[in-house]
């Protein structure tokens, strides 16, 4: 019986090294394939005659050819461990490494999400002669050794909600939450509460949760992983890879392919390797901060030694989170720092924290994500430009303090008892004089002609349809800025005319004065980004900032470095972002523009970074912040995870702010796609979009593929954004200013001096 | 009385429509080199969201514009006379050959055969008790209906009225509403076919069923 199992371990030893390796490194599994066959002859032919100590022998060479070949992992090699069935699970965690647990809200396939497990688990801890349990909230994606039901990890919206709704739990009742993240990406679908808006939602709650959270980034695809991902400690084991999209996804839009035809294998591992997806990659540009070490070709679900490992990482990183804040540790922080590679389970810590150090724990937090990937992008500021923006900066806060906090409370205090008295002595008087007034009328009855005929002119203007006594209203055009597209003599057709008939438009006619909207059917025509910063945010006495802010190559992606510097000299900018402070109709503002122009508006590491910059100049100086997504096409991917960073740091940048009191506004235009829709933009309270623009999360090309299913050509479209309750409101291109001026007087914010 | 037979023959006679594609307004035409006998498909796709296939350009004030095949069929004729010229609009360009399919030719003789009553507006449509039970018992050929009769409930926001039948006597020849089924302004509720044509009607069906070709 022992025989037969341990023969059937080899085999699956065999066969996941096949698995891993597909047709490389032939000379070892043909030698391994060789021996087991060999074994497998002499059983079959003659039971029982496999004696334990060749089997012994076996394994002894399995184990050989497992640790030589673990030196010749590929990027690639490493993605197909990872999204193996026989790669540990989040069930096999909770199994091993807790010692005990409850699952929340599911068994098996009868749960809101089966890919998102939730588990309320606990550590017992010994502390002298006590045992203690120390209780956790367990949340990860769980791909269940393959069982198909579990979707490979791909977590639906909702399952993502549930997890925010149990991270919330966890923040009420004051237990850490460990997140572990198995996830090639999340489900690209737009039904409530939406792939990209949920993500975003997640992202600007853990932002500010006040819990440690620590995570475990087996399976780190993009969105769905940030999803979870947000943690003050993460982990890595060593065979996982973390990055901004998955290498099939890279190399398609590498090669340019679309619809059935598939990447090459090579292209796919060349992505791979570019993307620089691996743990010690991540570890090197500090976004994890502690890589685990697995097994030979990574954990499966019997290496318990790995187990035990995690379980002292995991409590380990828990003790440094908590300890970190903590008031009363004395020597126990000394011990926790120290205990790096030992002994973590000696030190006792209780995770309970009191207000203060939970309000430590999230500042540093957001600080630590504030200091990352600053590697990634280009200063150009000169030195003393950078010296006299800090001391800007500072006067700024030092004069939004005085203005606004210590005398703007005061005079508001003041203001409200005036006003309050005011009222007081209104009403009085209208008491007491009323009834004089009336009897004066009725003894001297004053003739109202006069009063008539001016209600009367009222009356005339309100009514009055036309003026045609003034000729026809032909005056210039009222926009500042006109496309150079409108230079054109030739004609365009909408696109509509086939359900709205509309007639062709005569193109200066339509870049110029209609402002690229069909006056037939209302389609928005795109249209320059230039045309909203000189017509919207007036531009030219605009004062631009971080001009010098460039975007640039940190990974050395193969010929990413020419096609940005086409980018730079066709657009005459040096990242999609562009920010700057503007007036709109008498509103002091500071806002920050995404240019589709500039390599599709998509978002690295500088454009991150402006961002930041941006909402960061806004709260200092109590402003209304406005994104204006003139289009973007997601996370720059040849940046890799320097790029999909910038969602957290992003949407932590914007919780500051709106927690600060500030008024944050999104308007999209043209098409906004994937992560930053799925962060810093979706997260906003207030979001808008121009008539015609599409918002989603990933694109129909990409939704077929991962989900089979065909979507409508409007499911991204901005009205069904709207009635799916993603965005806030559809504007005309042509109102764009008036709106935002009457958004600005109308919605929230606690900073908003300028009413 | 229709002759459903004669109506066949015509059909059979020729099996098919003639699409003339007509330039829709002034232009310069190119053509996309289609020759006569050539299939050309229509629009496909999931949403429709497909063109077919392309027949012309049409070009007018620099606005090149495409003319795809709306329906599945032949090319019958090609104006290659027009080819590089400026035309009218309203001038035939392309002539399609679209074979009758087989749901077409059982519409166009139910179409001529049946009369549809339609629902009056958009809600639940449920037959009057009596109706529903002679329904389920003996199918619905066995209902005979007439002006006037109360034939059907309408429910809508949990409201209900009866409604009466109008239009000419005969019997229930299909119903096109499910139970439960929220039916659209205008759309057909039941075909009512005269009593001694049933049987001519069903023949009909049942042939073209099973002898037409074109799917």
């Amino acid at each position: 019986m022992d025989t037969e199992r341990r023969i059937q371990d080899i085999k699956d030893r065999l066969s996941y090294i096949r698995d891993i390796f597909g047709g490389k490194e032939g000379d070892h599994i043909r030698l391994l394939t060789a021996k087991l066959g060999e074994v497998l002859g002499r059983e079959a032919a003659n039971p029982g005659s496999v004696q334990g100590e060749e089997l012994s022998r076996l394994e002894d060479l399995f184990d050989f050819s497992e640790r030589k070949l673990d030196t010749l992992l590929t990027p690639m090699d490493r993605v197909r461990i990872v999204r193996h069935p026989q790669r540990m699970c989040l069930k096999d965690i909770l199994e091993n490494v807790y010692d005990n647990y409850t699952e929340i809200g599911g068994r098996g396939e009868f749960n809101i999400d089966p890919s998102m497990l939730i588990a309320r688990a606990y550590f017992a801890r010994r502390v002298g002669e006590r045992v203690i349990n120390q209780m956790i909230m367990v949340i990860g994606q769980e791909k269940g050794h393959g069982e198909a039901f579990r979707n490979g990890g791909s977590v639906k919206p909702w399952g993502n909600a549930k997890a925010l709704h149990y991270m919330k739990v966890a923040e009420t009742e004051n237990i850490p939450v460990h997140t572990f993240v198995f996830t090639p990406g999340a489900y690209p679908i737009e039904d409530w509460p939406g792939a990209a808006q949920q993500i975003a939602r997640n992202l600007y709650e853990m932002a500010a949760l006040k819990a440690p959270v620590i995570s475990v980034f087996s399976e780190g695809g993009s969105g769905g992983a940030e999803a979870v991902g947000l943690a003050d400690r993460r982990i890595m084991p060593s065979h996982g890879y973390y990055s901004v999209i998955s290498p099939e996804g890279a190399a398609a839009i590498e090669g340019g392919l679309r619809g059935e035809t598939r990447a090459t294998p090579e292209l796919i591992e060349k992505c791979a390797r570019q993307l620089r997806i691996t743990a010690q990659d991540n570890l090197r540009n500090g976004y994890v901060d502690r890589v685990l070490q697995e097994p030979p070709l990574g954990a499966r679900s019997t290496h318990y030694e790995f187990f035990r490992e995690l379980r002292r990482e995991l409590i380990q990183a828990t003790n440094e989170a908590v300890s970190e804040v903590k008031s009363m540790k004395l020597f126990r922080a000394m011990a926790v720092r120290a205990s790096m590679a030992d002994d973590a389970e000696a030190i006792f810590m209780r995770w309970t924290l009191s207000a203060s150090a939970l309000r430590r724990l999230v500042e540093l937090r957001q600080r630590k994500y504030r200091a990352m990937s600053r590697h990634a992008c280009l200063d150009g500021t000169g030195f003393f430009k950078r010296i006299a923006t800090s001391a800007r900066g500072a006067v700024w806060d030092a004069h939004s303090f005085l203005r606004y906090d210590l005398l703007g409370r005061q005079k508001k205090r003041l203001d409200s008892m005036f006003e309050e008295l005011g009222a007081e002595a209104h009403l009085v008087r209208r008491k007491l004089l009323l009834p004089l007034k009336r009897a004066m009328d009725t003894i001297l009855p004053v003739g109202n002609g006069e009063q008539q005929k001016k209600g009367d002119e009222v009356r005339d203007r309100l009514t009055r349809l036309s003026c045609p006594e003034d000729g026809a209203c032909l005056v210039g055009s009222e926009w500042a800025w006109i496309s150079p597209r409108s230079q054109e003599d030739r004609t365009m057709s909408c696109p509509n005319v086939r359900t709205h008939h509309c007639p062709d438009l005569w193109v200066p006619d339509l870049f110029g004065d209609f402002a690229g909207v069909c006056p037939s059917c209302g389609h928005h025509f795109p249209m320059e980004y230039q045309w909203y910063i000189n017509n919207v945010f007036n531009f030219d006495p605009a004062r631009e900032f971080n001009q010098r802010l460039e975007s640039m190559n940190p990974l050395n992606y193969e010929q990413f470095d020419s096609k940005l510097d086409q980018a730079k000299e066709k657009t005459g900018l040096k990242s999609a972002c562009i920010t700057f402070e503007t007036a709109i109709n008498g509103v002091e503002t500071v806002v920050a523009v995404f240019c589709a122009p500039f390599r599709g508006g998509s978002v690295g590491a500088a454009e991150g970074e402006k961002f930041i910059r941006a909402a960061e100049r806004a709260a200092r100086k109590r402003q209304p912040f406005i994104a204006y997504v003139h289009g973007t096409a997601g996370i720059r991917i040849q940046e890799g995870v320097n790029g999909v960073i910038q969602m957290p740091r992003c949407t932590i940048a914007v919780r500051r702010y709106i927690d600060a009191g500030g008024l944050y506004l999104v308007l999209y235009d043209t098409n906004s796609y994937a992560g930053p829709v799925a962060s810093f933009l979706g997260c906003s309270p207030y979001q808008f979009a121009v008539q015609s623009a599409n918002i989603g999360f990933a694109g129909p090309g990409v939704i077929a593929e991962t989900t089979g299913m065909t979507v409508s050509p409007d499911y991204h479209s901005a009205y069904h954004a709207l009635s799916r309750g993603h965005i806030h409101g559809i504007w005309d291109r042509r109102e764009v200013k008036k709106n935002l001026h009457q958004s600005l007087l109308t919605m929230g914010g606690r900073n908003l001096y300028y009413r | 009385m229709l002759n459903i037979k004669e109506l066949l023959d015509t059909v059979k006679a020729s099996p098919y429509r003639e699409i003339v594609i007509h330039a829709p307004h002034t232009g310069v035409v190119e053509f996309a080199g289609l020759k006569k006998g050539e299939r050309v498909h229509g629009r496909s796709g999931e949403y429709k969201e497909k063109p077919g296939t392309l027949l012309a350009h049409l070009t007018r004030e620099k606005n090149r514009k495409p003319l795809h095949a709306p329906e599945k069929g032949e090319i019958e004729a090609v104006r290659d006379d027009l080819e590089g010229r400026f035309v009218e609009a309203g001038e035939p360009l392309v002539t399609i050959k679209h074979f009758l399919t087989r749901q077409e030719v059982i519409e166009l003789v139910l179409q001529k055969a049946l009369y549809l009553f339609r629902a009056p507006e958009r809600a639940k449509y449920y037959f009057v008790p009596e109706v529903d039970q002679k329904l389920k018992v003996s199918g619905k050929r066995s209902v005979k209906v007439h002006e006037g009769m109360e034939l059907m409930i309408v429910s809508r926001m949990k409201r209900e009225t009866p409604l009466a039948y109008s239009g000419p006597g005969g019997i229930i020849y299909s119903v096109y509403f499910g139970r439960g089924d929220n039916v659209d302004e205008g759309e057909p509720l039941i075909g009512v076919c005269p009593e001694d044509q049933l049987t001519v009607i069903q023949d009909v069906v049942a042939r073209i069923q099973s002898e037409w070709e074109e799917e």
